[in-house]
Order: C-alpha cells, then structure tokens, then sequence
C-alpha cells in the first residue's frame, strides 16, 4: 500500500512540476490543414533528421481548427506554425488581433488540384464545371425556378454524355476539399447558369452525393468497386493510384501537374502556412524549419514536395515568395480578400 | 387439465425439434461470428506480411567533398533514384561524425526506395522500364533482396514509407499507459475498497454509484474534450505529451477498474471478515490482510481490460493532440508522444502504396500486444482463482 500512495503522490507531484513551462523550446509546434498535413510533416522530418533540432510536432486539425489554436495567444504553449488550404479569413484575422498575435507571416507553398476521378475501366470524359454542378447540386432551375435535383442519369443533363448512372464519392462537409471544391466548381458554374440568381453550393442530399469521409484511400477503393461512380479527391491520390484511376478533363484540361501550375485546370487551390513571429526568439528552429520549406530542394521545380504531389508555384512567384517571407514581410487586412 | 401419454409424446417431439433449433441457431451464429474474425486476419496477415520484409540494394557509397553538399552525389548516377533518401540525406552528417571517411567508397548494402521495394514485392510501382531494367541487374547479381525489415521495429514515423516504422508510437503507447496505470489504479482500488468496506448506504453513495456506472458507458471522445479542459487549459500539462495522454485514458479507465474491483471485494465471503473482526483486528487489519490479497486476482484482472481498451483508444487522444506526425520517440512523459493506434490512423490515411502494407502490419502488432495482455488477465484469474 505504500508504494501505491507514493506513486499517486509522484504522479501529482509530476502534473503540479509541468505547471508554468513556459520557456524557450527547442521543438517547434505546427497545426492546421490536413491537405499540406504531408507536405509539412515531410519538411518537419527533413529538419529532424538533418539539423539539431528535435522533429516539430505537427497536428492534422483542419485549416479552421489550426487558426483557432494559432490565433488562441502569443503564449509558448499555442503553435508556431498554422497550415491552411485556403486563406486566413477576415474573422480569423481579427480573432488574431484581438488575442495579441498580430505579427503574421503568410507564405504560399504551391498548389494543390482537386480531382474529378473515375476507374480506368471507363472512356475518358470531358466534364464542364456546368455540368458537374448540375449533377452535385441540391436543386436545378427549371422553367424559371428552382427544383429539387432530378437528374439521375449523366445522358439526363447533357445528351452528349454516357448514359451511365450518377453517383458521385466526395468529400464530408468539414473537409477543407469540400470547400474548395464549392467554391472552385459550384460557386463558379452556378454564376454562369441562369436561374440560379448568383452564387450555389448546396449538394444534394438523396444519396447520389454520397459523403466518404476525410479517408481519400476509401473513395479510391469505392471507386475500383463500382466503375459508375466518380470520386472528388486531392490530386496526390489521382497521381498514387494512376494504375486504377483516370481524373476527368474538366473544361477541356485534364488534371495535370502543369495545368494545374500554370492554373489552367480550374480547380485548382493555393497552399499557405501561416507564422508567428513573435515566438521567432523563443522557438529558434522556426527559421530553420521556414527556409527549408522555402528552399529550391523543397518547394522548386525538382523539389522533393513535387515528388508527393505539391504543384509548384511558378518560378517567378516562387522567389518573390520566398524572398517575402525571408523578410517576414507582416499580413496586413488589406492582403486578405 | 388431463394430457394423455399420446400428447405428452407429441409435444416431447415438438420440444425437441425447439431445442435442436436454438442449438443450430446458436452454432451459426458462433461460425458466422468466427469467419468474420477469420477473415479480418486473413485480410490483415496477407496485407500485412510484406511489410516485415524490405527491399535493400548493395550500392558504392562514395565519401566525396562534394556528397557532403548535395548527398545523391554519394551514389552512381544510376542508382540515385533507386536508393532510400532516407539514407542519403544522412551522408554529411556521417561524414561530419567521421572525417575519415572523406575520399572513400564503400560497398553497403542501404535501403531501397519504397517503388523498388514495391516492384520487387510483385505491387504497383511507378518506375520507368529503364529503372526496371537496373533493379532486375542487381537482383541478378545478388546485389538486391528483400530483407527481415528491422527499420519498421527500431525508427518512428516518416513521410519515405520504406524507413517508416512503428517504434517511436510503441514507446509512446507504453509510457502513455504507464501513466494510465499509475494513476487510474491506486484511485481506482482505493475508491472500491472505500465504496465496499467503509462506505454506509444511503442516497448519497447509491448517487455515486449510478455515476460511476454511468460514466463507463460515456463515448469516450468526451473524456479528451474533459482532458483538455482540465489537465491542458487548467493543469497546464503540455499538449501531446504521454502525461496528459495518460491521465486522460487514466480517467476513462478509472471506472472499468473501480466496478472491477468492487465486484472482486464483494466475492470475497463476509465469514473472513467476521472472522478477522472476531480475533481483534481493525477494519485496517482486515482489508490490508485479508480482503485485498484475496481480492487481487479480480482486481489485476478488470486493471488489464481496462487498459486493454485505452490502449486501443483513439478518439479521445485526436482532442489533446497526440494523433499527429511525432516521429522522435519521447524521452520522458512530457515529450510530445503518438500511440500505436494513432500510427494506424495516420498511415491509413497516406496515398503512398507502401503504407497499405505497413497499416496492415501496425494492425497485426498491436493485436497481438492486445492478446498478450489479455490472455495474461485470463492466466492472472486462472492461476489465482479461488471458489468459496
């Protein structure tokens, strides 16, 4: 019995020492998106293993979750780094300011495609964002207003396309890939189509979307399964699985590393990480960790990230980049759209 | 009422027939329950297998000034794309440790690039024919094999799937559990023994009772949101380590040990009680040499279960931080830490090929972790068993 008091009192003992740890760190802490999730944790385990410095810790939160850890405070025990698949927001910025995180670095590390994907089994098909919305959205106008979806067959939207039913594997709706994918496809078609008065991105909800889960390997497997469906997922999968699966042209471009550069695929979507200068003298493997990731070896035209599916920046955007970030050049609001 | 021996025949055919069913019905469902566990292994073991093997090729490693700055000079031209970079990017701080060895060339056998070992496992790969060609050279020249895969058991987590290993998330997993145990067992223990033997019913211990019943059965996410609350934004523990990992499974065990563990004090007859009270001694005497060492088989039993399941816990470690890229195994409890049912997630979750392999594989070792602990539960109840 007495060790057992000895150890509950080691034990609080412990919790009540790790009270108040709040000096330099050698180990860097980064959160954020879970799509520049592999691209981060590549360059994090470069660093580890080729530098002094212990690996960073790097958390797959979400775009949204890692800017409400990052912008929580200025203190040692918020992260250091924010990875985003989209653009801080308005918001998030102000939430940062009004917590005292003021002092920002944002830097763009490459794009990232999102594809439109069926089995190798099937003809190739060129898609138009048009159509892909009317097959996704939740209603259709007809005759002037708005129904809900009946289109339950490819041939139904556009004679032109195979009589093959719809059923589409996407992205759930707290995926930063569902957003983008709106945004980039619905947003973007539905201004274009009479009748839906601006912007649209609901999907329908009948079971022809069918939400898989932030597991992109599931869609592909559900995809080798039933050769009817098409999948939406980031292009690293379409690039890995190339033996089973083909990705849509979509308005005339198929998905490409180079299309998708020179932003001629159009859905396509920038990468960022975000940076809190304030822990730059706290945290001195930040600046090493920030100009890895910026380097040629990294992010360039060779760049090991190429290797797992990052899409360069272009060569000229890419050393105005890393030159902007090299000076910690500050966000400001007005650099947010 | 009457029966005639006729009608009690018939009916005696009758409850046969009922009783033959039930025991068919019950057969099939311990089959089908059988195959579905049969085939999850088949599933795991056949795509798990290969990765214990890993494919390595005997390359000239040349120590030049020039391998120091850019480390593919290291290798010939041919080989570059063939070889691990997890090995190549490691030159020039072995040529940094030993200068000696600047101006060199060695033969090593290094690990292969995960499309290599791809290729040579008969899967996918995304090698060109010209690449091909060099691989099926080397194999002939005995210069390329598959290999007993160390590297999956002595390195942590990595982005290059063939140096990928699960080494850093075991000892995550066994400090974590560490903590879990260090914690959740002497409050757990000590609060039966006060339920049990000190306790006095009334409404106020019946409402305690209820809860800790309850809380058994919350979904055990609540217990990170709890964890957070508490011991990180509270406690100030650090975020992602095995202390706060720990403490937090530590609570969601803390349950399963207490009703555990009442229920093993409980069997344990009142006569050794009165007979102990009859010679003098004190509640103290009594429960320090009587009840608890006959109650300790049960107690270690419910211990192991309950730490059976945090161990195979995920949902509330993503809350606290630990299911993230830590490929460094922590030193101490407050490092950052993942566990082996995080590696499992995290892998599962990569587009590279080779991870399929090496999820599988991460599967087949924590389940037989899982069935060492609890076959030692059913041994530690066996051995130690005792009937009234």
């Amino acid at each position: 019995m007495k060790t057992i008091a000895k150890t509950s009192f080691a034990v609080a003992a412990l919790v009540a020492g790790t009270i108040g740890t709040a000096e330099a760190r050698d180990q860097l802490r980064i959160v954020g998106s879970s799509t520049v999730f592999p691209f981060a944790s590549y360059v994090a385990e470069e660093l580890g293993a080729t530098t002094k410095w212990p690996t960073p810790v790097i958390e797959s939160t979400g775009s949204g979750g890692g800017m409400k850890l990052f912008c929580a405070g200025n203190g040692l025990d918020t992260p250091d780094i924010t990875n985003a698949s989209r653009q801080m927001k308005v918001s998030e910025f102000e939430r940062c300011q009004e917590n005292g995180v003021t002092d920002i670095t944002q830097a763009v590390i490459g794009y990232d495609g999102i594809a439109f994907a069926q089995s190798k089994d099937n003809d190739p098909i060129n898609l138009t964002r048009e159509q892909i919305t009317l097959a996704v959205a939740k209603e259709v106008p007809q005759g002037g207003k708005l129904v809900p979806n009946p289109y339950k067959n490819w041939s139904e939207i556009d004679s032109s396309l195979p009589d093959r039913e719809i059923i589409i594997y996407g992205p759930p709706t707290t995926s930063g890939t569902r957003d983008a994918f709106e945004e980039l496809v619905m947003e973007a078609a539905s201004e274009e189509i009479d009748g839906y008065g601006g912007e649209y991105t609901k999907i329908r909800q009948d079971g022809v979307y069918v939400p898989s889960g932030e597991n992109d390997n599931l869609i592909v497997q559900k995809l080798e399964q039933n050769t009817d469906a098409f999948g939406i997922f980031g292009y690293s999968f379409l690039e890995e699985n190339e033996d089973k699966l083909q990705g849509a042209k979509i308005d005339g471009v198929a998905p490409e590393a180079d299309a998708i550069s020179s932003g001629e695929y159009p859905v396509s979507r920038s990468l960022f990480f975000y940076i809190k200068n304030s822990h730059a003298d706290d945290v001195p493997a930040m600046s090493d960790y920030v100009e890895l990731f910026m380097s040629e070896k990294m992010i360039g035209e060779i760049g090991y990230l190429k290797g797992i599916g990052l899409i360069p920046l272009p060569k000229d955007v890419r050393e105005d980049m890393r030159e902007r970030v090299a000076e910690r050049e500050q966000l400001e609001l007005s650099d947010l759209k | 009422m009457s029966q005639s021996l006729d009608d009690i025949s018939r009916q005696l055919k009758a409850r046969h027939r009922k009783s033959r069913r039930l025991h068919w019905m019950s057969m099939t469902a311990l089959l089908l329950a059988g195959a579905f566990l049969l085939a999850f292994l088949a599933d795991m073991i056949g795509k798990g297998y290969p990765a214990f093997v890993q494919a390595e090729i005997q390359a000239e490693i040349h120590y030049s000034e020039m391998a120091k700055d850019i480390p593919l000079a290291a290798v010939d031209e041919d080989m570059r794309e063939l070889v691990s970079r997890g090995f190549l990017r490691l030159i020039p701080n072995e040529m940094e440790a030993n200068p000696e060895l600047l101006g060199t060339t060695r033969m090593r056998w290094v690990v292969a690039d995960d499309q290599v070992d791809q290729y040579l496992k008969g899967h996918y790969h995304q090698l060109d024919d010209e690449q091909v060609a060099i691989v099926d050279r080397l194999v002939e020249e005995g210069r390329a094999d598959l290999r007993f895969n160390t590297y999956f058991f002595t390195n942590g987590d990595s982005k290059l799937p063939e140096i990928a290993g699960i080494q850093a998330a075991v000892v995550g997993s066994i400090l974590t559990l560490f903590v879990t145990l260090a914690f959740a067992f002497p409050v757990g223990v000590m609060t039966a023994i006060y339920l049990e033997e000190f306790a006095p019913d009334n409404k106020f211990t019946q409402a305690i009772e209820i809860n800790i019943n309850n809380l058994a059965a919350v979904p055990s996410i609540l217990f990170g949101l709890l964890g957070l609350a508490i011991f990180i934004n509270f406690f100030g523990v650090p975020r992602s380590s095995a202390l706060v990992g720990g403490l937090t499974l530590g609570l969601m065990t803390l349950p399963i040990i207490i009703i555990s563990s009442r229920a093993a004090l409980r069997s344990v007859p009142d006569s050794i009680r009165q007979a102990a009270f009859g010679v003098g001694a004190t509640r103290w005497q009594v429960v320090r040499d009587h009840v608890l060492p006959l109650s300790l088989p049960g107690i270690l039993t419910g211990s192991i279960i309950g730490l059976a399941q945090a161990m195979g816990e995920t949902a509330p470690l993503i809350i606290i931080g630990m299911i993230a890229f830590i490929p460094d195994a922590p030193n101490s409890i407050t490092q950052a830490a993942t566990v082996m049912p995080a590696q499992i997630f995290t892998w599962a979750g990569m587009p590279e090929r080779a991870y399929i392999e090496r999820t599988a594989a991460g599967i087949l070792v924590l389940l037989s972790v899982l069935i060492t602990l609890n076959a030692s539960a059913v041994y530690l109840r066996k051995k130690f068993e005792r009937r009234w």
